[in-house]
């Protein structure tokens, strides 16, 4: 039953929300602006915030030092990839567990889940020496490999989950049609499943996109994506803030506007199923 | 068609064949820290030279620890040349992980390198990596401050000295604060500076036994002596300030003295970043008359990881990123206050070199420093703000969380050092010392 919902309440609610909304945003937007100071500025104290005199110095030099293109180039090719790959697997391995449970369905769900509790440092060298022996060292082809087994979980269990809000009978009806296991998959439950296959390929793309220990422990010179182009701005002896800023706010760019054009599907995608 | 022509195209593809055989990509993993950043931008007149590509896989230097290690105990060969420091090469190179470099060409005269980096980097007399850059650490001082404190700094003071200039210069309402020292933990950053401090003191990690000594009154000295200053005269979170948290507030004019790498003069005397630039005074890290100064040594050099496919263009890049003549390279393109410091003796004898305000400290910092007998003891390792044993890092670490801690305020310096005791003795006989 709704509520009633005074304008007052309304009020303080829509401030909260914007208030946390801006908190959480905060370190980026200070990553953006620190982008566009010189090093100077950019440790002044007490911080310059808004009034300073805006340079684009630092994408000059950033863009001088860096192939930037090729590093964004392995980063949608890995972040895509492996999502692609992802939902080849997980959508048959989610539609079995959700409409032909078997007994052992839930263990197995959560035996899935327990790989993701062990640190990744804990597998490093074991995945380093298998990596060395098939010669997919610095190869986009092993990154996206790994990264699809690392996110397997995670996207087999958002499937499961959406898949499960789908009522059976239709799958049956289909069947009574007579349509084979395929088109049952393909024709049937894939269009009925599309918002929430949609947020997981977005939610999974963006941690792809993010992931920053195997991309950075697996590559050197030319499997590289956006992870290891910050990295390589990082330094402990010598102050290069603003440059490192400069390189981030590159490699955040293209997702943050993947993210705005999509946040209706992600927001959609990940509180379906969330009421029942 | 005559028999020419057929000759001279065989010929020609013959030639093709052989440059395309002798043309080789490197991989150079490294470090973003100035210098390296400067050989990059560099990197043309070597390929120009010999035909060879570089790939450059630039990280951040914990990062790039982590990785190339990985890489190289487990025969990886992602990297054909490795940038890697006085810490690794022993190591490394007992291991047999590296490619020796004892067939470096005449021209290239190996002798002319500062005998300190040279031993640093050498395993039973063999150079195992090259010296890109070398550092030691000194003091840098406002030369204002001071002189409004009535004092005048000598070439090489004394920690007493040191300490009373600094709660002379202190003023905490003005924010401005007499000494600012490393409180971050970790092996490469409060322990660095403790470990050699500690050697003024006449302290030492382990006797000829490899049995820990953090129990001596030597070691109680040191830390009592380290956190009542940085109380009395340090800024504010000293706990969590590493190189960068004190370059700023120095270059913000906030610390009247920094003791910390050599390498950091140029930054504070470079006057787009710096407000004090035309105000700093440089001079030996301080000793306790004992005979020992508390001034590290470190060298960033680069090594060849053994097994790789292109061993013959790495030595010749190892060869040409380290040689006279690209020094005079650097100094052509930036000037010779950019120039790779600290690993050449000929580069301390040049005219134009001479001109620079920090260099004859920089070299007089890093000849006082031995890492074979690094304090006033004798001792079982090699390195003067580390033992080059490779469970070091991780005891260090560990023992750093504990002296900050105590820095912080959390625990008492006894209680830091009994802890520091207890863990280290464990880890070494873990390790079977």
């Amino acid at each position: 039953m709704a509520r009633n919902v005074t304008t007052q309440r309304k009020i303080i609610n829509t401030t909260a929300a914007w208030v946390i909304g801006l908190l959480i945003f905060f370190p980026i937007l200070w990553t953006i602006l620190t982008s566009f100071k010189t090093e100077a500025t950019a440790i002044a104290d007490p911080p310059v915030f808004l009034f300073f005199d805006w340079t684009l110095e630092n994408y000059q030099v950033v863009n001088e030092r860096s192939n930037y293109g090729r590093f964004l180039w392995n980063s949608i090719f890995i972040a895509g990839g492996s999502t692609i790959l992802g939902l080849i697997v997980a959508i048959p391995a989610a539609w079995s567990m959700a409409f032909v449970p078997s007994r052992r369905t839930k263990d197995i769900l959560l035996w899935m889940l327990s790989t993701k509790m062990l640190p990744a440092v804990g597998v490093l060298y074991p995945i380093y020496l298998i990596f060395i022996k098939f010669g997919l060292l610095d190869s986009v082809l092993g990154l996206t490999i790994v990264l699809m087994l690392i996110n397997l979980p995670i996207i087999v269990w958002m499937l499961y989950t959406y898949f499960r809000e789908i009522p059976g009978e239709i799958l049956e009806a289909a069947r009574m049609d007579g349509a084979s296991l395929k088109s049952e998959l393909l024709y049937v439950l894939t269009p009925m499943a599309v918002p929430g296959i949609a947020s997981t390929l977005l939610l999974n793309f963006i941690l792809a996109w993010n992931e920053a220990f195997w991309t950075l422990n697996l590559t050197a010179a030319k499997a590289a994506p956006l992870t290891a182009f910050i990295a390589s701005y990082s330094s402990p002896e010598g102050l290069f803030y603003a440059k490192l800023s400069a390189a981030s706010t590159m490699a955040i760019a293209p997702i943050l506007i993947l993210g705005w054009f999509s946040q209706k599907q992600l927001v959609r995608g990940l509180t379906f199923g969330a009421v029942k | 068609m005559t028999l020419r022509t057929p000759l001279t195209m065989v010929s020609a593809l013959a030639m093709l064949a052989a440059t395309a055989a002798t043309a080789d990509t490197l991989t150079i993993a490294t470090v973003n820290n100035g210098d390296m950043v400067r050989m990059q931008g560099l990197t043309a007149d070597f390929t120009a030279k010999t035909g060879h590509e570089v790939e450059w896989v630039t990280l951040e230097e914990n990062v790039l620890r982590q990785r190339v290690t990985t890489d190289i105990t487990t025969k990886g060969g992602a990297f054909d040349i490795m940038t890697i420091g006085m810490y690794e090469t022993p190591i490394w190179g007992k291991n047999g992980w590296l490619v020796p470099l004892d067939d470096l060409s005449a021209e290239y005269d190996v002798d002319d390198i500062l005998p300190a980096m040279r031993g640093g980097l050498s395993v039973d007399g063999t150079l195992y990596a090259a010296p890109f850059y070398g550092e030691s650490s000194m003091i840098m001082y406002r030369t204002d401050l001071m002189e409004a404190a009535g004092l005048e700094m000598p070439d090489a003071p004394t920690w007493e000295f040191v300490a009373d200039a600094a709660r002379k210069m202190t003023d905490k309402d003005g924010e401005v604060y007499g000494i600012c020292l490393r409180g971050k933990a970790g092996w490469g950053e409060n322990m660095a500076f403790l470990t050699a401090t500690s050697n003024a003191f006449g302290a030492r990690w382990f006797d000829e036994d490899w049995k820990p000594q953090f129990d001596t009154e030597e070691w109680a000295t040191t830390l009592n002596f380290y956190i009542d200053l940085m109380n009395e005269a340090g800024p504010p979170g000293a706990s969590t300030n590493g190189f960068n948290e004190n370059l700023s507030l120095f270059q913000q004019g906030k610390c009247g003295m920094w003791i910390d790498a050599t390498v950091a003069a140029s930054f504070v005397t470079n006057p787009d970043d710096s407000t004090v630039a035309d105000k700093v005074g440089f001079a030996l890290a301080p000793d306790t008359g004992l005979g020992k100064r508390g001034n590290w040594l470190w060298a960033w050099a680069l090594g060849i990881p053994a097994g790789t496919d292109n061993e013959a263009a790495a030595k010749q890049f190892v060869e040409w990123a380290t040689s006279k003549e690209y020094i005079e390279l650097v100094a052509e393109n930036e000037g010779w206050a950019n120039v790779p410091p600290g690993a050449r003796t000929s580069l301390y004898e040049n005219e134009n070199y001479k001109e620079v305000p920090f260099a004859q400290m920089t070299l007089d910092s890093i000849l006082s420093a031995d890492p074979t007998a690094p304090t006033v003891k004798p001792v079982p390792y090699v390195g003067v703000q580390f033992a080059a044993i490779p469970e070091f890092a991780g005891i260090a670490t560990e023992v750093g969380q504990e002296f900050s801690a105590a820095l912080a305020g959390q625990q008492t310096a006894e209680e830091a050092l009994a802890k520091a005791q207890a863990l280290t003795a464990d880890a070494m006989e873990a390790a079977g010392y």
